[in-house]
């Protein structure tokens, strides 16, 4: 019996593992029907999340899709017309900030200038009356954590980008917030460190056994760091789930474009049983896909990433149905790049233009089949 | 090769010359007279030079030192008030989203607008009714209502220069509103609010036609003093009053330039 807690707890542990049990009972975080507005403007049109303890949600979307607006009525700063947020059961939605017990990062890192590194990491202890040593040796522990050692006397204005961005996620976790969050963070940084500092907080925040909510627009970034991603899209969540969950199963046309299923290809089909029977067109071919309890009919969204489907020259019949029930496209060549690793090939299917990756290059002009295999595309009704 | 002269700077040499004078002559002209002790016309320099006026001047019986306390005393009054009421009304135009906010900073701007003679007149006669006239806290008043403008006007623009997240960020690691404020905003604001504090005593130490009309003749600052001087002819006594009158502005000026950072002199009236 023991045992087999033990067990549960370190399963826990892995990446996901927490998540994957679903919608959880006892969130530590919800946000429960949360509607903000800014003037006659709707910007979070009812909004529900829960987030468990320790674990890594991120909050990912376009500018302007109300991500941060839904991180600021978390940390305070927004009151919702309508709707609540609890922590850990207690409803906090008329509190202040500075009684939620939460951190936020700011994207401008919002570091005081008049103090010292260790003034700004060390000033939510000092608000909390604690006794100057303890204070100092929470400061210099931090500062060892984030291997900002020797820079403990200077003035903001005199570090970098990449140390300033750690004193201010310092300075939050100093006062050993419930819940961590952090606003586009990492965007001020340049390419190579932002990739080290990604690793850097997901490492802090499972250790430390942190919940942390990360708003960002980078679709990598969301991917590589968190245990969730809640996908937002004009004030609404589109899809919530593990990574592999919105990468490979994504629930609707914008979350298929947004998570790079750029191509976009119309279609015919017809659902019959568990089966949707796509209908050949003068471009592409018949093809079979599981339903997987939709009934797709009519008109649709077909998209696929580019990366994910084969390129051959174009055979005889190739409109023919294929016996693994694969889609194929018919289409020429228009342009050719090389990236870097594989060719990327933009290609004129009738009237649309997508774009393909293979690992050798077809000329232009040149008559080409696209092999889209079945779990490679995403199929929506056409609105 | 020889080096070609340009003669082109002769109108300027001159345009230089003349600003030079204008600005220096009358300066030189009052530095002459402080340790003048005989000059008439039409002698083009003094006849004979001491300094038996400054004596006169800094001696007990010499009235300078008290109207010199005196005036530092309003003046400091003055800041105390106008920072007082500035800091808030300055905060409040900066963050908060008031309605009819230009039209306030406007009204600062309103006892300026008019001609002073009049506006001292009718204050020294309202005054005269609630027993002001001729208190020290008569004339802070006139000062407060004359230095208002720069002090709201420079403390919106400092608190405007600062970024709403450096407050935000000391509330989300558990400081109250007033403790943010306290600990993150006024201190960051301090410089734009230091100088408008010397923009004030400055304005209130040279201050003359308010302090005539509701302080004299029982307070006596050092304008009037100079005044007083000038107007009976005694040139050395107003030449030193105007000295010691001098050194604080000048001073204070080079304070604010440092201080006075051009992100916050960029929000001024905004």
């Amino acid at each position: 019996m023991e045992r087999s807690i033990i067990l549960a707890r370190l399963c826990n542990k892995g990446r996901g593992g927490l998540s994957q049990r679903g919608i959880s009972l006892n969130a530590f975080l919800e946000v429960v029907n949360a509607r903000v507005l800014y003037g006659q403007n709707e910007v979070l049109k009812g909004v529900n999340l829960a987030v468990e303890k320790g674990e890594f949600v991120a909050l990912l979307g376009s500018s302007g899709c109300g991500k941060t607006t839904l991180l600021r009525s978390i940390a305070g700063f927004n009151t919702p017309a309508s709707g609540a947020i609890r922590v850990n059961g207690r409803d906090v939605t008329g509190l202040p900030p500075d009684k939620r017990g939460m951190a936020l990062v700011f994207q401008s890192y919002a570091l005081w200038p008049h103090m010292t590194v260790d003034q700004n990491i060390g000033y939510g202890l000092k608000l909390r009356r604690m006794p100057k040593a303890t204070i100092e040796a929470r400061v210099t522990e931090i500062k060892r954590l984030l291997g900002l050692d020797a820079l403990g006397a200077r003035k903001p204005a005199n570090l970098s980008g990449g140390q300033r961005q750690r004193v201010a996620l310092g300075r939050a976790l100093a006062i050993q917030p419930d819940i961590l969050l952090l606003d586009e963070p990492l965007s001020n940084l340049d390419a190579r460190i932002r990739l080290t500092v990604r690793h850097e907080i997901t490492a802090l925040q499972r250790r430390l056994g942190i919940t942390a909510v990360h708003v960002t627009h980078d679709r990598e970034e969301a991917m590589v760091m968190a245990d969730r991603i809640v996908i937002l899209n004009n004030g609404e969540i589109a899809q919530v789930g593990t990574p592999e969950d919105v990468y490979n199963r994504p629930a609707s046309d914008f979350v298929a474009a947004f998570m790079g299923a750029e191509n976009l290809i119309e279609l015919s089909a017809v659902t019959k049983g568990d089966r949707v029977e796509i209908a050949a067109g003068s471009f592409n071919s018949a093809a079979v896909a599981s339903a997987r309890g939709r009934t797709l009919s009519g008109p649709l969204n077909a998209r696929f990433r580019g990366e994910s489907v084969e390129l051959s020259d174009a055979g005889g019949a190739i409109l023919s149905v294929q016996g693994d029930g694969s889609l194929r496209l018919s289409g020429v060549v228009e342009q050719t790049s090389y990236p870097g690793g594989l060719w990327r090939h933009v290609i004129a299917v009738g009237p649309a233009h997508v774009i393909v990756d293979s690992p050798r290059s077809f000329e232009i002009g040149r008559r080409v089949s696209i092999r889209i295999p079945e779990e490679a595309l995403f199929l929506f009704p056409k609105q | 090769m020889s080096a070609r002269f340009d003669w082109k700077w002769i109108p300027r040499g001159i345009a230089l010359g003349i600003l030079a004078f204008v600005i220096f002559g009358p300066l030189a002209n009052l530095l002459l007279w402080t340790v003048t002790e005989r000059w008439y016309f039409p002698h083009v320099l003094p006849l004979k030079y001491g300094f038996s006026f400054w004596a006169n001047v800094f001696s007990p019986r010499g009235n300078a030192m008290s109207s010199l306390g005196t005036s530092v005393f309003i003046a400091t009054l003055t800041v105390i008030l106008s920072l007082g009421l500035a800091i808030p009304a300055g905060y409040a135009l900066a963050r908060l989203r008031l309605p009819f906010r230009g039209l306030i900073l406007l009204a600062l701007l309103i006892p300026q607008a008019f001609p002073n003679l009049p506006v001292y007149v009718n204050i020294a006669r309202i005054f005269y009714q609630y027993g002001l006239n001729g208190t020290i806290l008569g004339v802070v008043l006139v000062h407060v209502t004359h230095g208002l403008v720069y002090a709201v006007w420079i403390a919106t623009a400092a608190f405007s220069a600062i970024d709403r997240e450096l407050e935000e960020a000391a509330r989300s690691m558990g400081a109250s509103a007033l403790r943010g404020f306290w600990d993150v905003t006024l201190p960051i604001a301090a410089p734009g609010l230091l100088a408008s504090a010397i923009f004030v005593f400055l304005e209130s130490l040279d201050e003359f036609t308010g302090t005539y009309f509701v302080g004299a003749p029982d307070v006596t600052t050092l304008p009037l003093l100079l005044y007083t001087a000038g107007a009976g002819g005694n040139y050395q006594i107003a030449s030193i009053t105007a000295l010691i009158l001098l050194v604080p502005s000048i001073a204070f000026m080079f304070v604010v330039e440092r201080f006075l950072r051009s992100d916050v002199l960029s929000k001024v009236g905004h």
